[in-house]
């Protein structure tokens, strides 16, 4: 990456070494030292550094389970309860990585709830946003085959259901399905590769997740004032200023994260997962995992088949398109008073969507749910684009100084390379 | 494609031409090679010969009695084999047509002449669940045929989607009847 900065003056002659064959410290230097943030952040935009520490966890974790695990449908389940009994500090390694699954998507639901309150997908960040949906797309192709390899019944069915979505679509459908288990049901062959994909695709994560910063550090941080950064006063070096607020964030959450895995461990999951997979009975009621209760309620609540699929991603795939559904040229709801509210009203009919999706689809829930995920796409395809013409937004600050000094003359405190 | 300089005025437009098509050419092999170099890769993903050999399975019915039922295991997916009652013959027989979301006719269902069998995959056509009303104590829905618990798609006497999100009845497996008491599928 080019910038005009002139290298760091290293005195350490290995680092200078270093330094002139490939500028690893001037780069560093640039993006985690004097990178200059909004003054204004709070905390909502912890979570982004949250999800970078959950995925490093997941790896970590992920690799030493890999190596007490074995993919085949007569040993999985075996072989991970090896690992819960056996094998040394075993049930602590899952249990992380069991919950560390839960936590990742909290974190990441947060920070994709945060970029839609604040506008954050706008312009000039919309290819930022995009590269987060991709990665949320990863994440869930990647937490589902996980969920398929200890091979207890709700991973035998899952996988049978969700696989058996590709079915849905016309003529070429049912092939796919047969391709992707390599046989006729879910069984040895699909269990293997899910294995590799499930080793394969953090590694991808990793991959978008670094484009996603590229493009994150190219026009900066948004903030919850939602305006652009006009000068030195309105920015903060990212070093110690966001360095200790991520750590803070960071022990804050390691709390909540081992709360589970000590004292709940099986909270999020369902029991009905420790028995082992039969390919003759399905349980009475399969539920996913709950972050993906809200997609599986948007499924159910379509009558019809290619219809149900086609709808639960769509409801994905309209994330991705947010910036051009969105008119409103003011970015965050805080000058937004009717989106303000409507945020608010999509994000509960996201966690009716949830609830719905984990009781039966019968009844009063499927009412519910037809017209939750109705209203999940009118707040995209309809209340987007047109309160964006019509709202009456508050007048915007002239600077984030202005607004969050009050006055933007002045001492300005922890101006750009002043560090206490 | 604008080329500044290194061109001979006369040989400029035509030498343009040339390079474009050139471009188009090696684009093209080169995506025809990565092509072809992915079709094995993609292949490998398909039922490998062992699971195409899968042997057929063959079932004794003797002991089935009339309103009974049993699960066998085809190609790792369970088969309902049910013996009908008359009446549940005469209900499937009965129900016209156009009452039928996926419509065909109980004849074609039933064993050939011996519409007390009906032999199906015991597969829901939605998603793929086992549906229930195999066992006396499970549920056999609104129809008298199976119900899947999974997103509620409720067949009748001759496995045929009534109501719910499945979209088509449920597979009849190919069935050959080796003696009155004995069937093979597959
Ligand atoms: C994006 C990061 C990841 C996510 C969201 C994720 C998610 C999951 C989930 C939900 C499970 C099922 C847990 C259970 O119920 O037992 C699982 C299991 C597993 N994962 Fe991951 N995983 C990730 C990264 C990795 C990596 C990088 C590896 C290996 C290199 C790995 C190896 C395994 C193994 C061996 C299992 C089976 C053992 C078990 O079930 O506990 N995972 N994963
Ligand atoms: S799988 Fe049977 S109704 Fe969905």
């Amino acid at each position: 990456m080019a910038h005009g900065t002139p290298p760091t003056q290293l005195t350490n002659p290995l680092m200078r070494w270093v330094e002139h064959r490939m500028p690893v410290f001037a780069f560093m230097d640039q993006h985690l030292n004097k990178y200059p943030t909004p003054r204004n952040l709070n905390y909502f935009w912890n979570f982004g550094s949250l999800a970078g520490i959950i995925l490093v966890i997941m790896i970590v974790t992920g690799i030493f389970l890999a190596m007490n695990y074995t993919a085949h449908t007569d040993y999985a389940f075996n072989s991970v309860e090896r690992i819960m009994r056996e094998v040394n500090y075993g049930w602590l390694i899952r249990y992380i990585h069991m919950n560390g699954a839960s936590m990742f998507f909290i974190v990441v639901y947060i920070h994709i709830f945060r970029g839609l309150y604040y506008g954050s997908y706008k312009s000039p960040r919309e290819l930022l946003w995009i590269l987060g949906v991709v990665i949320f797309v990863l994440m869930m192709a990647t937490a589902f085959m996980g969920y398929v390899l200890p091979w207890g019944q709700m991973s035998f069915w899952g996988a049978t259901v969700i696989t058996n979505l590709f079915s849905a679509i016309p003529v070429i459908g049912p092939e796919i399905v047969v391709w992707m288990w390599g046989g006729f049901s879910v069984d040895n062959p699909t269990l293997n590769r899910f294995f590799a994909l499930h080793f394969l695709l953090p590694f991808v994560i990793v991959g978008v997740v670094i484009l996603h910063l590229v493009a994150l550090h190219t026009h900066g941080s948004n903030n919850p004032l939602g305006i652009d950064k006009k000068g030195p006063q309105d920015a903060i070096p990212f070093h110690p200023y966001y360095t200790v607020k991520d750590m803070f964030g960071f022990a804050v959450f390691f709390v909540f994260f081992a709360a589970f895995v000590f004292f709940a461990p099986n909270y999020l999951g369902h029991p009905d997962n420790y028995i082992p997979a039969n390919p003759l009975v399905t349980p009475a009621h399969i539920v996913p995992e709950w972050y993906f209760l809200p997609f599986y309620a948007i499924l159910r609540a379509v009558p019809d088949k290619l219809g149900g699929v086609a709808l639960m991603f769509g409801a994905i795939a309209v994330l991705a398109v947010a910036p051009w559904l969105d008119t409103s040229k003011v970015r965050s709801a805080a000058f937004r008073p009717v989106y303000k509210i409507l945020f608010w009203v999509f994000a509960v009919c996201c966690v009716v969507l949830g609830w719905v999706g984990a009781m039966p689809a019968e009844g009063i829930y499927l009412t519910i749910a037809r017209i939750a995920s109705a209203y999940y796409f009118i707040h995209f395809l309809v209340i987007l684009p047109i309160l964006g013409k019509v709202e009456r937004t508050l007048p915007l600050p002239t600077s984030i100084s202005a607004a969050v000094l009050k006055q933007g003359s002045g001492m300005v405190a922890g101006a750009p390379a002043e560090k206490p | 494609m604008a080329q500044h300089g290194g061109h001979q005025p006369n040989h400029g437009a035509e030498g343009e031409t040339r390079r474009d098509f050139l471009y188009l050419a090696a684009g093209g092999m080169g995506a025809v090679g990565v092509a072809a170099a992915a079709w094995p890769f993609l292949r490998s993903w398909s039922p490998a010969a062992d699971t195409l050999a899968l042997a057929s399975t063959e079932v004794d019915i003797a002991s089935i009695r009339e309103g009974q039922a049993v699960t066998v295991t085809w190609r790792g997916k369970p088969v309902f084999v049910r013996h009908r009652t008359a009446d549940e013959i005469k209900q499937a027989a009965d129900t016209p047509l156009n009452q039928l979301p996926d419509p065909q006719p109980d004849a074609r269902r039933s064993a050939a002449g011996k519409p007390q069998w009906l032999i199906v995959v015991g597969v829901c056509t939605h998603l793929g669940c086992v549906p229930q009303g195999q066992r006396p104590s499970e549920t056999r829905g609104e129809f008298g045929g199976w119900f899947c618990p999974c997103h509620g798609s409720h067949y009748d006497t001759s496995g045929r989607i009534r109501r719910g999100p499945a979209p088509k009845n449920l597979e009849v497996p190919p069935v050959t009847f080796l003696t009155d008491t004995s069937i093979r599928i597959g």
